[in-house]
């Protein structure tokens, strides 16, 4: 699975990846599959992964897209990378609140502002 | 749907529509049109963006939980929906062809050793979004109920 097909956006610059979305609802639990497996095969290829994920122009997603995210999380943590998630609508803000996954993911407002934390 | 307790009410007595529909296993353009329906009419009566999105949101994980943790990916089973909105809020009944779960024994996915565990949020997202949520014993049918603030 590449990442264009899981509807996925990559490009890599100075080193870090930046993923965005083509959807604008991560909803269908066969295309989070998709992703999940995309990013990971991603993940898995780099040493030192840094990853910078975009929701810009994300109106909806679901616990499952959560989950997809979480094990992200754990791969890129697993290969000593950096996680960055960035342009969260506040709708959407609020579920990751809600469910305390802003303490798990490093969570920035603008691509712009995420891209300057990376080592 | 009589079992249900939400008695759609076609139109009568006050409702801004009602439905039912079984949905099956992966029949993604199924769902979206009755979504697409769902959330024309919850437009129609009223709702606000905001409302619609937290009412969407619970709808999904419930569908998305029947199919996957109740009816465990059986492609022979299917999930019914059905659902009666009021000026004043909506109900909503979805019932899986599983055996059902007990919600209590649903680890809290907000404490610290849960959060890396990718799964576990469908049944906290709907009591956050929703006024009321009940599971049904034996936990194959969640009613949920969605008021409009006055």
């Amino acid at each position: 699975m590449n990442p264009e097909s899981a509807g996925l956006r990559v490009d890599d610059v100075n080193g870090i990846t930046r993923v965005g979305f083509v959807e604008q609802n991560i909803l269908d639990e066969a295309n989070i599959q998709e992703i999940g497996d995309a990013l990971g095969a991603l993940i898995d290829s780099m040493e030192a992964p840094k990853v910078l994920i975009s929701f810009a122009g994300v109106a909806h997603l679901s616990s499952a897209a959560l989950g997809a995210l979480i094990t992200v999380n754990n791969r890129v943590g697993s290969k000593n990378g950096e996680l960055r998630l960035a342009d969260i609508d506040p709708k959407i803000l609020e579920i990751f609140k809600i469910t305390r996954l802003d303490r798990l993911f490093e969570i920035h407002g603008t691509s712009a502002e995420a891209t300057a934390t990376f080592s | 749907m009589s079992q249900s307790g939400i008695n759609p009410s076609n139109g009568e007595s006050g409702s801004d529509g009602s439905g039912e529909i079984v949905l099956r296993h992966g029949d993604a353009e199924t769902l979206k049109g009755f979504e697409a329906t769902v959330f024309e009419r919850l437009k129609n009566a009223g709702f606000d963006e905001g409302e619609i999105f937290s009412i969407r949101l619970a709808m999904e994980e419930a569908i998305a939980n029947g199919f996957r943790h109740g009816n465990e990916g059986d492609p022979a089973k299917s999930v019914t929906v059905a659902y009666d909105i009021t000026g004043s809020g909506m109900s909503l009944s979805i019932e899986d062809q599983g055996t059902g779960f007990d919600p209590a024994a649903v680890p809290d996915p907000t404490e610290d050793a849960n959060l890396e565990i990718p799964s576990g949020r469908g049944l906290m997202l709907m009591r956050a979004y929703m006024t009321e949520v009940v599971v049904v014993p034996p936990g194959n049918r969640i009613e949920m109920r969605f008021d409009r603030q006055a």
